[in-house]
């Protein structure tokens, strides 16, 4: 539809009533990057200072091994986690697509993780995986007295366990959106695969994977944003312990902001959090632009 | 949830061999999925001594209520021992108005931009979905100051204007893409006929807006109530929500941690996403799909 003139009083009203949008997206999203790029370039301990230090806070940032340690952790955890999720996420939307008997069930228990807060997932996990309560407690006391899991205060193992806690909790998501990618695909393939005597697996690794390439996309982008939001588990699955073993980006922000009182160096830090993300999305963005000019709908 | 596989004629029709892999692999991910929610259930109602003594997958020898009373009402949150029962009140003041007003301006936003399209709105509703991408911590520190100058910081209008200014890209997405989709016929005859801008959205696209209406609500919800770091940090002490208490109550105990407690506290703090979760069924994912930024 091309735009058409409208009569003026209405063209206002429209305006107006995105005035609260147009102040959310100025001040509160625009405003706010500014501003903490503004303080991550002065001296700002506990409050804001106006002077300009160039990149000193970023140099700080990146001899700072709490920070090290943290990137280096989430990027284990976001390689795994991601790459879990969706091989966990496909087969399970692979198996359930069988015609099963039960299928509103299965997924009804594959999901339901999601619709719980980080907080009460994590905690239920810490107390699962607490080596002297949980499943390590358990197994003992069924006879098997040198089994081990304690990996939930092993320094080495810690990003791990918070690891399976999350893949736990967002399995069912990409489930959830791969099985809407199968059930979107043309029967036609299969009778034709069948004719040609393909075996199944074959045609879901060869031909349906592939096809689920925008379930896949919007799968990683959801998951990836969950990795760089990744704070709620890690504080009440281990408050970045034991040590300082499983600290994250978000996490050590927010301790910079809030306990630490060094805002320049949070602002820092979270400055190269906004920039990887958006290495992370621009070419999905990209791409899903160009896709819809080719549609040239919408 | 209901059954309602699509009845694809002639798929591939497995062998039965091939048939009872697939049901062991879904019965076992099945077991491991709800294992953790067996867990807090079983745990929830047994005495402590039965905890320390015997093992986390047992069922409870003695039944006792007693670990729900004391989340609800007595357990310790920090210097106060009144449960969790105040989280659940603030919680509730927290997500109802965050879910009206966020579900108003988002269907207002989707409708002046897919109807009337004003100009430079589309440049706004990009920038906006840019904004949904931004980590929170980006934004933390400037809105805490933000909000402090305005006199909203640790109040319960605060932690509300929060909540609208994180949820507003999803749900301007959500209501602008079921406006794009419906036929705009309806829209041009309202416009002959010389309905207003206001009128137009109140008597005839928002009782049309009921589906997604249905969707919005869902996600706002759960979103709102298990968030966690914007309650801890805009709320106030005031006004904490669930989640913040619940993690409070568990890593504040001093001496014996009563775990019976702690996980009657969790499915107290669940219990109201997972119920939506429950009944909502299908509503859900539809949620989860139409809200995972497909444009």
């Amino acid at each position: 539809m091309k735009t058409k003139p409208l009569r003026l009083s209405n063209t206002l009203t429209s305006w107006v009533a995105l005035v609260p949008m147009a102040l959310i997206v100025i001040i509160g999203y625009l405003g706010t990057v500014l501003w903490t790029l503004k303080i991550s370039v002065s001296s700002s301990r506990t409050l804001p200072t106006h002077d300009f230090v160039g990149l000193t806070q970023y140099l700080r940032l990146f001899n700072n091994d709490r920070w090290l340690l943290s990137l280096h952790n989430i990027a284990i955890y976001g390689a795994l986690f991601i790459i879990a999720a969706i091989v966990i996420g496909f087969l399970l939307a692979v198996f359930i697509d069988q015609k099963v008997k039960g299928e509103g069930l299965f997924r009804t228990i594959f999901l339901y993780p999601y619709a719980m807060s980080f907080v009460a997932t994590g905690l239920v996990w810490q107390w699962m995986l607490n080596p002297e309560a949980g499943i390590q407690q358990a197994v003992r006391k069924a006879g098997f007295s040198d089994f081990h899991f304690d990996w939930i205060v092993d320094q080495d193992m810690v990003i791990y366990t918070i690891v399976i806690a999350t893949l736990w909790q967002a399995a069912g998501l990409v489930m959830a959106l791969m099985l809407s990618g199968l059930r979107g695909i043309d029967e036609e393939i299969w009778k034709a695969a069948r004719i040609d005597g393909i075996p199944a697996w074959r045609v879901y690794i060869s031909i349906i994977l592939p096809m689920l390439t925008p379930a896949i996309s919007t799968a990683f982008v959801l998951l990836s944003t969950a990795v760089i939001k990744l704070f709620d588990s890690v504080v009440a699955m281990t408050q970045g312990g034991p040590g300082i073993a499983s600290e994250v980006p978000t996490k050590f922000i927010m301790d910079h902001l809030f306990g630490r009182a060094n805002i320049a160096l949070a602002s820092a830090g979270s400055i190269v959090m906004l920039i990887t993300v958006l290495a992370l999305i621009a070419p999905y963005l990209y791409a899903r632009s160009r896709a819809t000019e080719h549609k040239g709908a919408e | 949830m209901n059954v309602a596989a699509t009845p694809g004629q002639g798929k591939r029709m497995l062998t039965s061999p091939a048939r009872v892999g697939v049901y062991a692999f879904l019965i076992s991910a099945a077991a491991f999925f709800i294992l953790p929610l067996y867990i807090m259930l079983v745990t929830s109602v047994k005495p402590m001594e039965e905890i320390q003594l015997g093992n986390i997958f047992a069922l409870p020898v003695s039944f006792t209520i007693e670990p729900w009373r004391a989340a609800w009402g007595s357990a310790c949150t920090g210097i106060t021992c009144e449960g969790i029962r105040g989280g659940f009140v603030n919680s509730l003041a927290i997500t109802i108005p965050s879910t009206i007003l966020a579900i108003l301006f988002g269907a207002l936003n989707g409708y002046a931009l897919s109807f009337w399209r004003p100009r430079g709105a589309n440049l706004l509703f990009a920038i906006l979905m840019a904004g949904a991408f931004i980590p929170v911590q980006v934004m933390i520190f400037p809105l805490v100051r933000i909000l402090a100058m305005l006199g909203l910081f640790s109040s319960l209008p605060g932690i509300i204007l929060v909540h609208l200014i994180f949820s507003m890209p999803v749900m301007t997405l959500l209501f602008r893409n079921y406006y794009t989709s419906m036929p705009q016929e309806l829209f041009k005859a309202a416009r002959i006929d010389g309905g207003s801008f206001l009128r137009i959205f109140f008597q005839l696209i928002l009782p049309m807006s009921v589906p997604i209406v249905i969707v919005a609500t869902i996600m706002q919800v759960t979103g709102v109530w298990n968030d966690y770091i914007l309650g801890l940090i805009f709320a106030g002490r005031d006004n904490l929500p669930m989640t913040v208490q619940l993690n409070n109550v568990i890593n504040t105990t001093t001496g014996v941690r009563l775990y019976n407690v702690n996980m009657a506290a969790t499915i107290l703090t669940s219990l109201v996403p997972l119920t939506i979760y429950f009944i909502s069924g299908r509503w859900f994912i539809r949620g989860i799909t139409a809200g995972a930024i497909k444009g």
